[in-house]
């Protein structure tokens, strides 16, 4: 029988031949990575729950700070201590400061093939590059920093065939807000989604990061694409090599199959408090926002960036509407800089922040007050994510943040255009 | 783990995400124990200090969706929650709470047939009882069973290494 990309790179990890869905199998994890949301508590684990603890390859570990970074209290500057003395003790890779976990390990560290633990939900990402990448807890982290091995039920897959192009003011983000709410918020529970067809190719590595990263919202264990020739150029631009490229099988099994036509998506929204609660961005347009927040995993890479810039330059902020810029990572924010994004957006009256996970996880920066309403291009729109319980999130494409900033309420980016 | 345990339910609708389960700006605080007060509280304010040790929770679909923060099912069984029977759970909570030694149980149809308030009884890997009515469950893998017995992932791998 033939396997899907996802299940070959587990049965590699497995040291199988094939594996099927259902199976549970004991893998060998290529990395391992973990941020400040969880890693005190990993640590504080290893070093008074076990005896004689051990790591098993410290080469394989990644320790990221983004989540609060720099921190905003005396309890998250003492729990980022923790994670950077014990990166330093153990050799760990230690990086702070220098984006959102996801877009750094997509600039160094992924690789095709490879299996990847991370202890934060959106790892799921690293699919854009034919990787699979899965969210765990931190318990499962500290097992695999131990051990370097987990366990996993092979998970079935579903294939999303797309076809067409992405129109002129649509972007992946539209399309992945269209999937989840046709497919809804557990559509993929521990499924993969395999993004394929002619209308995969004409995506770029952001795009397919776009769409990978927000598989967890529609309940998938991962996201995946092949690795093809964007994959592979990505890469070498990056100085990496993959570890495997694999294709799925013609006569590989599939739970379910969808067909996505891209040329007939829609700037939409998804309206608070659930991630599937997907509407055309019409019959939300008009309603007054506080806060405009372009930036996260999800949607803060230059590609975004210029998109925002292209349509705020000569234009401003409208007044008492915050609009926060915030690139993903260092890379991507001095990208922007060069290019000369960044004045436009200060000329306009955007802040800018450092790169970070800012308000899309609720802490640290930009949170937002009783009753206030945010536009986001972050990952979630839950109730009370982005701050007070009575507050409301929407989330739409860089365009439509960027528009909706200019207006003050949220806003078609074709009407300021 | 007990064979067969029955408890007063508490429900709660589909797509109980992390979030509410316990909200990022309470992360920060020192222990589990300082920071279940807070549980659920973006939905019921109230509900972290109406549960007593024993209660079980009847939720819908796709209950724990969201982020992988692990307090969240620590924060449940703090609360002295014994098991969550759900229609379908998200899967990095499920790896969670089984490696925190939470129970969750999967049924499809008890949800729409109970009141909060009620009794259901649990008889591991074969039913729930309510009001009369058996409601068929499956049975976890043996692996999953040793871990959950264990108390966890943590306890799991210590009991491995001889160290308990």
């Amino acid at each position: 029988m033939g396997m899907t990309i996802a299940e070959k790179i587990i049965a590699a990890a497995a040291g199988v031949d094939s594996v099927k869905p259902g199976d549970i199998h004991t893998v060998e994890l290529d990395r391992l990575m973990s941020n400040d949301g969880t890693t005190h508590l990993t640590v504080d684990m290893y070093r008074n729950k076990l005896k004689h603890p051990h790591i098993k390859d410290t080469k394989k570990l990644v320790f990221i700070v983004d989540h609060n970074v720099p921190s905003d209290n005396p309890k998250t500057a003492a729990s980022q201590k923790k994670m950077r003395d014990f990166a330093k003790e153990n050799q760990i890779d230690f990086w702070e400061g220098k984006g959102v976990c996801h877009q750094v390990m997509m600039e160094n560290y992924v690789r095709p093939g490879e299996l990847i633990f991370g202890a934060d939900s959106h790892t799921c990402s690293y699919g854009a590059l034919g990787a699979f990448g899965t969210g765990v807890g931190c318990t499962d982290f500290l097992y695999g920093m131990v051990t370097g091995t987990s366990w996993v039920l092979v998970p079935e897959t579903v294939k999303f065939n797309l076809i067409g192009r992405l129109p002129e003011g649509v972007y992946a983000r539209d399309l992945i807000l269209t999937i989840i709410g046709e497919i809804g918020a557990n559509g993929c529970n521990y499924q993969v989604m395999e993004f394929t067809g002619e209308g995969a190719k004409t995506l770029s590595i952001s795009d397919r990061m776009v769409l990978c990263n927000m598989a967890v919202e529609a309940g998938a264990k991962t996201g995946i694409f092949e690795a093809d020739e964007k994959a592979l150029e990505y890469l070498k631009e990056h100085g990496r090599e993959p570890k495997a490229v694999y294709k799925s099988d013609p006569d590989a099994v599939y739970a379910r199959e969808y067909t996505f036509d891209l040329s007939k998506v829609r700037p939409v929204a998804a309206k608070p408090d659930f991630v599937d609660n997907v509407v055309p961005v019409e019959e939300v347009a008009g309603l007054p926002i506080d806060e405009a927040f372009l930036g996260s995993c999800n949607n803060g890479r230059i590609e975004d960036l210029r998109v925002g810039a292209e349509l705020i330059k000569g234009r401003k902020v409208a007044d008492k509407v915050r609009f926060l810029v915030v690139p993903a990572s260092l890379t991507v924010y001095r990208q922007a800089l060069k290019e000369g994004l960044i004045d436009i957006f200060m000329e306009a009256g955007a802040i800018v922040m450092n790169p970070n996970c800012s308000v899309c996880w609720g802490s640290c920066q930009g949170v937002i007050g009783e009753n206030e309403v945010l536009i986001s291009t972050g990952t979630r729109n839950f109730k009370g994510r982005a701050g007070h319980p009575s507050s409301k999130v929407y989330l739409g494409s860089a365009a439509t943040v960027t528009a909706s900033a200019i207006a003050g309420k949220i806003a078609l980016a074709g009407e300021i255009r | 783990m007990e064979t067969s345990f029955t408890g007063r339910i508490w429900v709660l609708g589909d797509d109980i995400d992390t979030d509410i389960i316990i909200p990022t700006e309470y992360l920060a605080l020192k222990t589990i124990d300082d920071m279940k007060q807070y549980g659920f509280s973006p939905l019921r304010p109230e509900l972290a200090g109406e549960i007593r040790k024993g209660d079980i929770i009847v939720a819908g679909k796709n209950f724990g969706c969201g982020s992988s923060r692990e307090q969240a099912p620590e924060i449940i069984k703090a609360l002295g929650i014994q098991c969550v029977i759900a229609k379908s759970f998200a899967r990095i909570f499920f790896r969670n709470s089984i490696n925190n030694g939470l129970l969750l149980i999967e049924q499809p149809e008890l949800h729409d047939h109970v009141k909060e308030g009620d009794e259901v009884t649990v008889v591991m890997n074969q039913h729930v009882d309510h009001n009369g009515k058996q409601y068929p469950i499956a049975s976890l893998p043996e692996n999953l069973m040793d871990i959950l017995r264990a108390g966890g992932l943590v306890k799991a791998m210590r009991k491995l290494n001889g160290l308990d």
